[in-house]
Formats: structure tokens, C-alpha cells, sequence
């Protein structure tokens, strides 16, 4: 303990964690004005599950259970989960995904600052893979009761149409690219009450909120600019690009990046340090890989959105682009000093 | 004209605190009852001893020779008695001890014969043996010999000299008050290292958190040609000797390169006005200033000689009741002293008293989550983590590949970090463990170079066996065969002896190889004696 600095920045990894959960307050705040409260329940679903999974495995671990249960990082998981399912699912599918995150993704790859995938991702893309039915269950929009909204949560009744609604993502890509389809991007946009101004209805808003703690999150140091503009960078242009060319086809820019979970894995879920690659070229790739694979599968995919597939197949890579973009060191930028 | 500034990246702003130390101006520490002045004070060799005990000495008589010329002299910081000549543990990392002169004071401060030198009058490879003689090493820290750094390279001259005022660790200002209190000798200290090297400019880079050591040294270098101060922005390590050299001329120093080959090479101000005080007033370098400051009652600094017990001076500066550990050096690459009996030497710019409260421990350290803070903060632009997990994993290889050794130690990554990793600590292991497996290395290639040797030897000497038992067979045939040609030639007069004279060349040869032989191991014997190292 004799060796230097003797001093210290008053920062911590809960401090982090902590200021990555305050940032995500305004999109939740927007999402109970559109959606209701039921969200608040997933949350807390979400945290109880990956506080308890986070104790136990760090309990079998044998490590510091009051120390890391502290760190934030498990709430920071379960609020992405949370807000990446539908908040009227039931609540053992939401309490299921935290585990799987939190016991496999993170504790079993050696838990905090280990796992080489984003556990959140991971959980959604399980239940993608296992639950579809259940992870299309989008509440329409108008449907806040907040009763109604338990009882599909809790007494896991019959979900009537009424109450869900296709996704935007979801309803323009099975009208325009079944085989069957014969509209127009802006018909679909035009007929269908899933629409808002540019995105979906209700949820161009939240990306709103997504953006702002994000940008309070650059702000405060917390991620670099890199990957949100590298994201929605390349995300806009592909799209913008793909539009121009057949504007009936494909939809554009602005619907692309305020729709789905682009806003927030721009700024929230890329930006997860530990799974993510590290130098700032590197960086640039890693999302601008993400944004390409993500406007791939929800044009062509058969899932709803592809963020979370994407985020995962571009960690696959982060190793490789991390050894591939190592910035050259102080005094050895020019060759010919070697 | 103001020198266009240049950036270094990464960096950090920790509170500087160089206040508590400057409200009074530098005070003479009173003579210690015991000096203890190690021989090496400088990067390189350890000088030779020139004294015995029971010895007197005059103030600035020298006391240990330069050994060679990676080495600096060492002198008498004060007239008195040597009472020892023995080992002593240094205020050092390593807490290693090392061979020191103690000298008991006899209070007259008696000095040896001084001889000003006209710097004009001398060529530069006589001042560069001047200030070697006169023990003048870096008083930045790093305490490498001068002379050395005055060598030009292929050019024949250094071109820009940059002096280094910045001092950017928090809480030292031994710089700035001298700035403050002796900006003249520092500018003629400048004048003879520009001579020494035919600088051209000489750029006087100054933290803009010093105003006053910047007017002092502005008014002092008016009338100079060629030198400028510089004012540059306060952020740590502004004051690393690569990175001011990057902020002044925009120059980049690779890892173990000299900034000759690149024209231009960097001193510490205290060292410029170490060098004004040896050449101009024949005064080796005997004393330095100490920035006594934290959790004291009276922060300050202090000229003390060479060789003064910490111990001695804390009394000046009053530590609270609640300090628990001294560093050495500032709070952002100082080390914790050992003991506080250790003397002062040419690298002790700052005595630091810590408390918990005043430097407080890190948390505990936690998992490192690539947040990059490290990388950000990074001045020599490496990827702090990355290097962390190859130590950590002791995977030296890779930790070279990513540049470990361009690592300055400044602990702008360890001050950022949310995990509370102590990350100099690693590299430090990795460093040192690096250079151990490096000297193994070359430990086990002298042994396989001996055992190589030593079957060369034997095979030899197994060839020369075998030869020589062929030599005396072929002249025991020889004989034999010349006998029956004796025998055969009474015989038969008329005819010649075929087979003796086709039996005579093997003799020859035998004869020569029995020659060469002995020749042969003659040289080996030589040899033997020189063990193999040495032979190299």
C-alpha cells in the first residue's frame, strides 16, 4: 500500500453504475405517461430478481456479498431488461430473464467486469428465442389502466387484442417484407395507430428521454460521444441510403433511430464498458457494426427488433477489433523513430 | 514572440495546494548534528570513495569520484569529521542500503578553495567534465548526471532547451519559490548549458498556476537572446520532462531515446541554478531546496544539505498529531518513506506528511469494468487497462507489445480509476519482473556459453589425445619401417627404399599436428583464465 498516487478521485463503480440508472429516469419517466405504470412493476420485478440472483451467486462465489451487491451493476442490468420487454408479460418471464442474465451471462462467465456478453442482450434474446408470443405482447397504445395492466401480469389472463398492438417495427416489416405484402412505407405509416410523428407512437417520445439522459451521461464523462453518433450515425445512413433508393420499400432515417431500441442501445447498452470494445476507432466500428446488423435484421429478420442480436454478435468481435485498433503510444506515432 | 503551445493528451487536474507552502521565503535548515550522504546520488554508477574515517573535510570537498562517465561526483555538504564510510539504507523504494559517508559537522561551514570559471572562456567538453566533477545531476527527480544529458548528437548541437519550471505535482513548490527567490542564478544557469550545447532557444515552460515565478523568471531572462518563458497550462503531468518537451516544441521522446537525437533536451530550473552556482561561484551542488508541506503546522521550504536526517527537519515543519506515514516526493508519484532517519539527497524535492484524512485510502479494489477512464487519463496515450489484465495475467510479452516500458509512472490512470485498481503497482511488478527475467536470461546464456566452452575444451583435448597417440604410433612405425629400409637397403644397394620414403610424409604431419597441438593448448590455458563473460 506504499506505492503512488496517494490520491484519489472520489469515484467509485456505484457512482458510475449509479449515474447510468439517473439517466435512464427521464425515458421511464415518458414511458409511464404513454404506457403506464406497469413498468415501474417490471422494474422492480426486474432488480428484486437480479439483486437476489446477484447475492446468491456471489454468496457460492465467495465473495464480498455487500460490496458488489452494492455496486449497481445488477440494477443497471435488470432496468435494461425491464425496458426492453413488454411491460405487461408476465412476471416469471421478466423474473426469469434477470436470472438468466445475471446467473449465466454475468456470474458464470466470473461476474463484474467478465462477461464478454451483454447480459441484458442475453436475456432478451432468450426469451425472443424461447417466449415469441410472449415478448410480442406490446401494450396498445392508450391501454394505461393500471389494474388491467397487473392482471395480465400477475393472473397471467388472456391478453385480448384490444389491450396489445404490433410494434411499429414489428407492423411495417410484416407489411412490407412478407411475400404477400403489397403496401408502401407511407401507407403503412399513414393507416396504422401504431405511428406517431416519425416513429411509433408514444415510443419516438421515450427515445427522447433515452437521448437526454444520454447526453447527461456524456456530459458527465460516464461514455464518450464514439459509439451514439457512431450508432446512430451509420443507422441513419444506411437507412437514408435504402430509402432514397426506394422510398416505398424502406423506411427512413428519423423513423429508424427514435424506433425500437435504437435510442437506448445507442446510449445505454453499447456504451456497456465491459462487453464493449474499448479504443475509440474501435469503438467506432463496434457500433457502426451494431447499427449495420440491427437495420439488416429488422428489415429482413424475422424478429422484431435487432438490436440485441446485433449487440451480441458485434461482443463476439470486440477482442479482435480491440487488437486491431490499438492507438499508437506517446513518441512512437512515426515510423521512422523505431 | 509567445511560442505556439502544442497539447499532450490524457492528463489530470487534482487539487494543487501549492499555497501552505509559499507565504515565506525559502529558509536555511539549520546544520544537522550528523550528515549521512550516500554515494550514488545519480542515475548510473556509484562513485568511488574517497575518503576514510577519522578523515576531516572541507564543505564541497569531494568525497566520492565520479566512476567512469555515466556517474557524478559526490561532496562534503559541510566541513567536518567523516566518521564512517559504511552502508546505510537509502530513502529509496526499495528501502536497499547503500554505501554513505557519514560526517559530523564542526559547525564552521569551512569551505574548500572556490575557483569561479569564466563559462565564455571554457570549450563545452570542460564544462561537461565541470559539471560532472561539481556532482551536478537533475534535481526534477530523476537525479540523471548532466554532462550526459549536454552530449549533442549526430547534429552537433541541441538546438532547443527547454527548462522545467512547471512543477506540476500538487503540493511542491520548491521550483516555484526558487523561481520566485533566485530567477537570476537560474538564468545564468541557462546561459551556460545554452553555450554548453550552441542552443539557439531556450523555452522556460512554467505552470500558469505560478504567476509570480513567471514574472520573476520573465524579468530575469529580458535581456537574453534566445530564451523565453513560457507560461503552460496547469494540468498534471505538464511538468513530465516528454510531456513539456511535447507542449513547448511539440517534439515527441519515444521510450529509451535521448532528446539530443531530436534537438532538444530538458532540465529542471534547480538544476540550471546548480549549475550557475558550480561554474559561476565554484560551488558544487551541496545543498538543495525542500518543499516540507501537508499535514503540517508550518509548511515551507527549506535549502538543506546533503545528507540531513528527514528527521532533522520535520522538527521545522510541525507534523499534526494525526499523521500517520511521510512521502517523499508528491502525493502523485512520491513513495511512502520507510523510516524517517533516511537522509536527504539530490532527488528529495518534497517531504509530504500524510494523514488519513488528508490523503485518504482508496476503496477496495474491485474488478476493472474497461470503463477507459485510465485511457483518457493516460499522458503517454497507452491503454492503461489492457496493460493491467497482461500484468496481472504476467503476460510480459504482451505487456511489452503494448508498451509498458513507455509507462512514466505519473498515476493519472490509479487516480481516475472507479475500481480503485492500484494500477502503478502493476506496472511497476511487471516492469521489474520484466527486467529480472531479462538478467536471467542473460545470466543463463553466460552459463550455456561456459558449459558450450567446456565441451569445446574437452572434445579438444580428447582430439589432441588421439592425435598425439597417432603421432607416436606412425613414429614408432616410422622407426621400424626405416629399420627394415636400413635392413632392406644393405641388402639390396642398388634399389631405393619405396616404403620408407612413402612412410616419411606421415612423420612430417604427425609432427606438425604434435606442434599445433601444443601450440593449441597453450592458447587454451590462456584462455581458461579470462572467464568467459569477460572474454565476450
Amino acid at each position: 500500500m506504499n506505492g503512488s498516487p496517494h490520491l484519489h478521485l472520489p469515484v467509485s463503480v456505484r457512482l458510475v453504475m449509479f449515474k447510468v440508472l439517473a439517466a435512464l429516469i427521464p425515458g421511464i419517466a415518458v414511458y409511464v405517461w404513454f404506457f403506464g405504470a406497469a413498468i415501474l412493476v417490471q422494474i422492480a420485478l426486474a432488480s428484486a430478481a437480479a439483486l437476489a440472483g446477484e447475492a446468491a451467486m456471489l454468496k457460492l462465489r465467495d465473495k464480498p456479498v455487500g460490496l458488489f451487491l452494492s455496486d449497481g451493476s445488477a440494477l443497471v442490468t435488470a432496468w435494461l431488461i425491464a425496458l426492453t420487454f413488454p411491460p405487461i408479460a408476465p412476471w416469471w418471464l421478466i423474473v426469469t430473464a434477470t436470472l438468466f442474465a445475471i446467473v449465466v451471462a454475468k456470474h458464470l462467465y466470473g461476474g463484474l467486469g467478465q462477461n464478454p456478453f451483454n447480459p441484458a442482450m442475453v436475456a432478451f434474446a432468450v426469451c425472443i428465442v424461447a417466449f415469441p408470443a410472449l415478448m410480442s405482447q406490446w401494450p396498445a397504445v392508450g391501454f394505461t389502466d393500471f389494474a388491467a395492466q397487473m392482471a395480465l401480469v400477475f393472473q397471467s389472463q388472456s391478453v385480448q387484442d384490444a389491450v396489445t398492438m404490433a410494434t411499429p417495427l414489428d407492423a411495417l416489416r410484416t407489411q412490407l417484407h412478407t411475400p404477400e405484402a403489397r403496401a408502401t412505407v407511407a401507407g403503412v405509416l399513414g393507416s396504422h395507430a401504431t405511428f406517431g410523428n416519425i416513429g411509433g407512437k408514444g415510443w419516438e417520445w421515450i427515445a427522447l428521454g433515452y437521448l437526454i439522459g444520454g447526453l447527461w451521461l456524456l456530459q458527465q464523462r460516464v461514455i464518450t460521444w464514439h459509439m451514439p453518433v457512431a450508432f446512430l450515425g451509420a443507422l441513419a445512413l444506411i437507412a437514408a441510403g435504402f430509402s432514397l433508393g426506394n422510398p416505398d420499400r424502406y423506411a427512413g432515417p428519423a423513423f429508424h433511430v427514435v424506433t425500437g431500441g435504437a435510442m437506448l442501445g445507442a446510449f445505454f447498452i453499447l456504451t456497456d464498458p465491459v462487453s464493449g470494445a474499448t479504443t475509440p476507432r474501435g469503438k467506432l466500428i463496434f457500433a457502426a457494426g451494431a447499427a449495420l446488423l440491427t437495420w439488416i435484421i429488422r428489415t429482413f429478420g424475422a424478429y422484431p427488433d435487432g438490436m440485441a442480436f446485433a449487440v451480441l454478435l458485434m461482443n463476439l468481435c470486440v477482442p479482435l477489433i480491440d487488437m486491431g485498433t490499438q492507438p499508437p503510444v506517446f513518441g512512437h506515432k512515426d515510423k521512422k523513430n523505431e | 514572440m509567445l511560442a505556439a503551445l502544442f497539447n499532450f493528451r490524457g492528463g489530470v487536474k487534482p487539487a494543487s495546494h501549492k499555497d501552505e507552502s509559499t507565504q515565506s521565503p525559502i529558509a536555511p535548515a539549520p546544520l544537522p548534528a550528523r550528515l549521512v550522504v550516500p554515494l550514488r546520488q545519480s542515475a548510473g554508477a556509484a562513485p568511488l570513495p574517497l575518503v576514510k574515517a577519522g578523515q576531516k573535510v572541507l564543505k564541497g570537498e569531494r568525497i566520492g569520484a565520479p566512476d567512469g562517465s555515466f556517474s557524478a561526483a559526490v561532496h562534503a555538504p559541510t566541513s567536518g569529521t567523516v566518521l564512517a564510510v559504511e552502508a546505510r539504507m537509502l530513502p529509496h523504494p526499495s528501502g536497499l542500503s547503500a554505501a554513505c559517508v557519514v560526517i559530523e559537522p564542526d559547525g564552521a561551514e569551512r569551505w574548500i578553495e572556490r575557483a569561479p570559471v569564466d563559462y565564455r572562456a571554457e570549450s563545452p567538453d570542460a564544462l561537461r567534465d565541470r559539471l560532472r566533477d561539481a556532482g551536478i545531476v537533475g534535481l526534477g527527480g530523476a537525479t540523471f548526471p548532466s554532462h550526459l544529458k549536454l552530449k549533442p548528437g549526430a547534429a552537433g548541437r541541441i538546438a532547443t532547451l527547454v527548462i522545467n519550471g512547471a512543477e506540476c505535482e500538487p503540493w511542491i513548490t520548491c521550483d516555484d519559490m526558487l523561481m520566485r527567490e533566485r530567477a537570476a542564478e537560474i538564468a545564468g544557469g541557462i546561459a551556460i548549458l545554452s553555450r554548453i550545447v550552441s542552443a539557439e532557444r531556450a523555452l522556460i515552460g512554467i505552470e500558469d498556476n505560478k504567476p509570480q515565478a513567471i514574472a520573476a523568471m520573465r524579468a530575469a531572462v529580458a535581456g537574453m537572446a534566445g530564451a523565453e518563458v513560457v507560461p503552460v497550462p496547469t494540468r498534471y503531468p505538464a511538468g513530465g520532462e516528454k510531456q513539456l518537451i511535447r507542449v513547448l516544441t511539440g517534439i515527441e521522446i519515444p521510450f529509451g531515446r535521448f532528446g539530443a537525437e531530436f534537438g532538444v533536451q530538458c532540465f529542471n530550473v534547480g538544476t540550471a541554478c546548480s549549475v550557475h552556482r558550480a561554474l559561476a561561484h565554484g560551488e558544487p551542488l551541496v545543498s538543495r531546496i525542500v518543499t516540507l508541506a501537508g499535514n503540517v503546522e508550518r509548511p515551507g521550504n527549506h535549502e538543506v544539505l546533503i545528507g540531513t536526517p528527514i528527521d532533522d527537519l520535520l522538527g521545522l515543519a510541525a507534523p499534526k498529531a494525526d499523521t500517520d506515514r511521510f512521502i517523499m516526493g508528491g502525493p502523485m508519484m512520491g513513495f511512502t518513506l520507510p523510516r524517517t532517519d533516511l537522509p536527504i539527497t539530490k532527488a528529495a524535492n518534497c517531504i509530504l506528511a500524510a494523514s488519513p484524512a488528508l490523503f485518504p485510502h482508496a476503496g477496495p479494489e474491485m474488478p476493472c469494468i474497461r470503463c477507459g477512464a485510465c485511457t483518457r487519463a493516460c499522458p503517454a496515450e497507452l491503454q492503461p487497462h489492457e496493460l493491467y489484465w497482461f500484468a496481472r495475467a504476467k503476460n510480459f510479452g504482451k505487456a511489452q507489445e503494448y508498451g509498458i516500458f513507455d509507462c512514466i509512472e505519473c498515476g493519472c490512470c490509479a487516480y481516475v480509476c472507479p475500481s480503485n485498481i492500484r494500477l502503478v503497482d502493476y506496472y511497476r511488478f511487471a516492469k521489474t519482473s520484466v527486467r529480472a527475467l531479462e538478467r536471467e536470461k542473460a545470466a543463463s546464456d553466460a552459463a550455456r556459453q561456459r558449459f558450450e566452452f567446456r565441451n569445446l575444451r574437452s572434445e579438444r583435448e580428447a582430439r589432441e589425445k588421439a592425435e598425439r597417440l597417432a603421432a607416436k604410433t606412425a613414429a614408432a612405425r616410422q622407426t621400424i619401417a626405416g629399420e627394415k629400409a636400413e635392413a632392406v637397403a644393405t641388402a639390396t644397394a642398388a634399389e631405393p627404399a619405396e616404403p620408407a620414403t612413402t612412410a616419411l610424409p606421415p612423420l612430417d604431419d604427425a609432427k606438425k599436428a604434435l606442434i599445433a597441438a601444443a601450440v593449441a593448448r597453450a592458447e587454451a590455458r590462456e584462455t581458461d583464465k579470462t572467464p568467459p563473460e569477460e572474454a565476450e
